[in-house]
């Protein structure tokens, strides 16, 4: 079984006041996601990512379409009870303190009134909140909200989670710490789907992605194929600052950085640089084959194709 | 009660305490001792039915200000700071969440009136020095006050599930205003002929009947108050709330929550 299998959900909002026109927010979508794996869903703004998320959180109904998660219809409480979700830019009742916030999702969800407060603070623990705890959330700052979002979608222990952006807003350690979580969540067998537009956090999450852009998938694979392939150039990297003639008319891009420098060369062109280097009694410090990142292939799927290209 | 729905119910409880709504209590606090002390320089043999009929309406104006402006928020709100995303992508129904938000804030006001309740017999005892047996017919008109509280809660949250804060905020005074002369648009409805009397008959009894729920002139005037008013108006105020709200979570429920 399938942790989310989804099977062409599409969305059409019917826009304007008086003359209603239809707009399709995300074209048919088929997608399987598998028990315990970290999904990435990604694409640029306005793509279509949060619609297909509220989609299957049964906040907006489908146009067409079905999904399943856990086996079970998206309206299905027992099914409701199995997940969490982190909506994206989170905003939350700022009356209430962090503990309070929690208490309450965790009676919603159905959490056991005698366990409760532990995991309310197990959780705060967790996302490193423990301390602001009795801190009403209007006075939190935006990273911080982000960890309380985080706390309630992982406080009743579900079996899989939603993020909507979790990492927008957050400092650089901010970020590393969610990158942590998520990957503690996979160590403790939870199917993770989240979406995202920064691919270096996708790239070194995720087991496999998916590229949405205009509301249509454009494309699926794990993350380890997608940038195996090898772009018949390399880098070398050796200690100085001088660059070699041989290098120089080879016409590679040269970095300098304090007392190293980086150029990236055709991979025909390999043995002559290293040759160059010694020559010029220039020490080699690495050499390693430019691969395809994930931000490539990223690219590469938000080109339109022929169809999409209007002539003018 | 389902346990969700009181959960809701108690947040939305909170979230009216915390906003300092029943600092309103301040206001009526101030408003009926300044009463009872001009009320007792000014008006010699009727200083009761000035405090009675002041209170009442105070008691009842306070609340129906509350209910709208805090009711016609409760849907849309949540829906426009995204609060509602965490609560329904849990085991929550829509229409458990309308009616835990229906019961929030009627206990609210049931708290609040409660409050100003006392503050009325507290005036009055200092106008009379003490209590008669007619007294309790206060008690009454303060039950039919709780019972268009609960109407007019439950119409600003119909509006508030597919309207903006200030159109409903408009439609709902609207309809407290109609509905305040209900028996007048009745008397009109059987004055009309034809057509014009379908369309005025259903009109008047679409409305909510807020004068048959206002005794509060009879009770002054010490005039008992019948038990079948008291039965029919109970039964009234709680289906035609019960109608609402159901309306509410239809169309609650087909909403999109863009």
């Amino acid at each position: 079984m399938h942790a989310i299998e989804i099977l062409g959900l599409e969305k059409t909002y019917n826009i304007g006041f008086w003359r209603k026109r239809p707009k399709r927010a995300l074209h048919p979508l088929n997608l399987a996601i598998e028990d315990g794996e970290i999904f990435g869903f990604l694409g640029p703004n306005g793509a279509g990512k949060t619609t297909t998320l509220k989609m299957l959180m049964g906040l907006v109904f489908p146009s067409a379409g079905s999904a399943r998660i856990l086996g079970m219809d998206l309206h299905d409480p027992r099914m409701k009870a199995q997940i969490g979700f982190l909506p994206e830019q989170p905003y939350f009742y700022d009356y209430l303190t962090a503990r309070e916030l929690l208490r309450y999702y965790g009676q919603l969800s159905g959490v056991d009134s005698r366990q409760l407060s532990s995991k309310v603070e197990e959780v705060l623990e967790k996302v490193g909140l423990r301390d602001s705890m009795n801190v009403q959330l209007r006075k939190f700052s935006k990273g911080m909200l982000q960890r309380a979002g985080i706390a309630q979608a992982i406080l009743h222990d579900p079996k899989v989670v939603f993020l909507d952006e979790p990492m927008s807003g957050l400092d650089p350690m901010g970020r590393r710490e969610v990158r942590t979580l998520i990957e503690e969540l996979k160590r403790d067998g939870k199917t993770v789907f989240f979406s995202t537009h920064i691919l270096s956090d996708a790239e070194a999450l995720c087991d496999r992605v998916a590229v949405i852009n205009l509301g249509q998938l454009r494309g699926v694979g794990a993350v380890a194929d997608l940038t195996s392939g090898v772009k018949g150039k390399v880098e070398i990297v050796w200690q100085g600052s001088a660059v070699p003639a041989a290098i120089k008319s080879s016409g590679a891009e040269t970095h300098i950085a304090g007392e190293t420098t980086r150029a990236v060369i055709p991979e025909q062109d390999q043995d002559a640089a290293i040759d160059a280097l010694r020559r010029e009694r220039l020490r080699l410090i690495s050499v390693t084959p430019v691969r395809a990142s994930l931000e490539d292939y990223f690219m590469a799927q938000l080109k339109p194709s022929a169809e999409e290209v209007v002539p003018r | 009660m389902n346990p969700r729905i009181w959960h809701i119910a108690t947040n939305t409880f909170r979230e009216a305490v915390r906003d300092r709504v029943l600092y309103n209590l301040i206001a009526f606090a101030l408003l009926m001792s300044g009463a009872a002390v001009l009320v007792g320089q000014i008006s010699i043999g009727i200083e009761r039915l000035v405090v009675i009929n002041l209170g009442l309406t105070a008691v009842s104006l306070f609340g129906i200000v509350i209910a709208i402006f805090i009711g016609i928020g409760l849907v849309s709100k949540e829906i426009e700071k995204r609060t509602l995303y965490t609560v329904l992508s849990r085991p929550v129904r829509r229409w458990e969440f309308v009616a835990g938000k229906f019961f929030g804030l009627s206990g609210t006001l049931i708290v609040n009136t409660f409050f100003m309740a006392i503050g009325v017999f507290v005036a009055l005892l200092y106008v009379s020095h003490s209590f008669k047996h007619a007294d309790a017919g206060i008690l009454v008109a303060l039950y039919f006050i709780i019972l268009q509280f609960l109407i007019i809660t439950a119409l600003a949250l119909l509006f508030s599930s597919f309207s903006s804060p200030l159109l409903s905020a408009i439609f709902a005074f609207a309809l407290f205003l109609i509905g305040t002369f209900a028996e007048d648009l009745r008397g009109f409805a059987r004055l009309t002929h034809g057509i014009a009397r379908w369309l005025a008959t259903g009109a008047a009894y679409l409305v909510p009947n807020f004068s048959a729920l206002n005794v509060i002139s009879q009770v002054a005037h010490d005039n008992p108050v019948s038990r079948q008013l008291i039965a029919y108006n109970t039964v009234y105020a709680l289906a035609y709330t019960v109608a609402v709200l159901s309306a509410t979570a239809m169309i609650f429920e087909r909403r999109n929550l863009k």
